[in-house]
């Protein structure tokens, strides 16, 4: 499903933050990371 | 979902296709999650950023739902997220974004 995809990730720092999440995409199949960001609700 | 990024995700989908994207949530809470699936699907739901009136249909996850484990390496999501995954209300937020994504998503 991600296969050749960009891939933009909007994390939270309360949650998952955008790294982590960085950091299991590059495992799949997905072409690119294209924009990771940590949000903040605080 | 802040205006910033709002405008981050419209760059993004005007130059890669909207088509091409797929964006990935890590959100705490079922609500934030669901109302940033709806911002890159239905446009800003509060009329107050750059995607307010901008449908884009976007295909929208969030990292814990099914779908995108499955093609993460075993391995690196227990590294990286499981630890979150316990505290988090997994059901309900996959829910939430499962709800808008097949909703508004054109893309899924």
């Amino acid at each position: 499903m991600l296969e050749g995809k960009k891939i933009a990730i909007l994390g939270d720092r309360d949650g998952i933050p955008g790294p982590a999440i960085e950091e299991c995409i590059e495992t799949t199949g997905a072409d690119e990371v294209v924009f990771t960001t940590t949000e903040c609700f605080v | 979902m802040d205006l910033e990024n709002q405008q981050r995700i419209k760059d993004l989908a005007d130059k890669h296709g909207a088509e091409n994207l797929v964006v990935i949530l890590g959100g705490a809470e079922a609500e934030a999650s669901g109302l940033a699936c709806e911002t890159v699907t239905n446009g800003d739901p509060t009329f107050a950023g750059p995607l307010a009136g901008v449908p884009l249909g976007l295909a929208c996850y969030h990292v814990v739902e099914p779908e995108i484990k499955a093609e993460i390496d075993d391995q690196v999501y227990d590294d990286q997220i499981s630890m979150m995954e316990m505290v988090l209300d997994v059901d309900a937020i996959i829910e939430e974004v499962k709800t808008y994504r097949e909703k508004y998503s054109e893309y899924k």
